[in-house]
């Protein structure tokens, strides 16, 4: 018995079970679920569509049924990688499960009203 | 742990630096929640590196990254993201930096040269950002123009001093990064 893994085996065994949780899909384009896009359960997600999923997917559409969390907070409760949150969202988008509120693309110049509510949120929290 | 219904615009700053300056530390003194942390997949080239994996080119390593919220209006939430400097993390940067408000680069005085790193993927990556000069116990509070000589900083970047152990000192750092923001964006 050997520690060499076989030579020009590329997938690591943590692969497999990850590639089966996606049903094999692979990365939706990463702007597709920015870890800032805002997810929440769609109002008309039927339950009967919800439980021909898979595990992970139910746990994550249960997660968003409370309200609207980011990504980056539906793969930190779940203790998902955020890869696959991402495409286990694009699944249940695809279904008409949830609702995603993407963020503002990044324009020439970022938005002064933004850059003021975020100023003025700052110091009505803080006091400075 | 949700976000107010009307929540509808999402923006966030990185809170950049190297290996123990203080980035958790510094979003745990600001957000509304425990900060939490994704895991994520990294890979990289194994040359230079220790490699166990046995691939010969790659090796994939998990990196957890730590983030806090902040709900700053009825429609306004800010992400925190504590973002490593090293470039061996350039591509979650690619992903980061992409319609971030800007950076928040958290320096250690007698460390500074591990900043350079840090400086140049915030530079790279085109991030407006504000230094915060971090406090550490029982170190003298240097001169900032000594810091922004040795960091070679531009005349208009600003450099704060602040502690980020300390509410208020942190939230004052990130407060002239947004009013630097706001200037540039005149």
């Amino acid at each position: 018995m050997t520690d060499e893994p076989e030579p020009g085996l590329e997938l690591t065994s943590s692969l497999v079970p990850l590639f089966v949780i996606t049903n094999g899909r692979s990365l939706p384009p990463e702007h597709a679920y920015e870890r800032t896009t805002l997810v929440s359960a769609s109002q008309d997600a039927s339950d009967a569509e919800a439980r021909t999923l898979s595990p992970e997917a139910r746990q994550v559409l249960e997660l968003v049924t409370g309200g609207f969390l980011s990504v980056a907070e539906v793969a930190a409760h779940t203790h998902l990688p955020l890869g696959i949150v991402r495409i286990l969202l694009a699944q249940l988008e695809e279904r008409g499960l949830i609702a995603a509120r993407k963020p503002i693309p990044r324009a020439e110049h970022v938005d002064r009203d933004v850059l003021n509510a975020v100023l003025d949120g700052l110091r009505a929290r803080f006091g400075a | 742990m949700y976000l107010e219904s009307g929540v509808s615009t999402a923006v966030k700053v990185l809170v950049v630096g190297h290996f123990g300056v203080g980035k958790t530390t510094c979003i745990r003194s600001i957000s509304e929640i425990e900060p939490l942390s994704t895991e994520e997949e990294i890979t990289e080239a194994s040359v230079g590196f220790d490699d166990l994996s046995g691939t010969p080119d790659k090796t994939t390593t998990t990196v957890a990254m730590d983030f806090g919220r902040l709900t700053l209006s009825d429609e306004v939430v800010l992400y925190l993201f504590g973002t490593p400097g090293q470039e061996r993390f350039k591509e979650m940067w690619e992903e980061l930096s992409r319609g971030a408000l800007g950076a928040l680069v958290l320096v250690d005085p007698e460390r500074l040269s591990d900043s350079f790193p840090v400086l140049d993927l915030v530079e790279r990556f085109g991030l407006t950002y504000a230094i915060g000069v971090n406090r550490f116990e029982g170190t003298p509070d240097y001169p900032l123009d000594e810091v922004r000589e040795a960091l070679n900083l531009s005349a208009d970047t600003p450099v704060v001093r602040c502690d980020v152990r300390d509410q208020q000192s942190a939230a004052q750092a990130l407060i002239t990064l947004v009013e630097h923001l706001l200037t540039l964006s005149d």
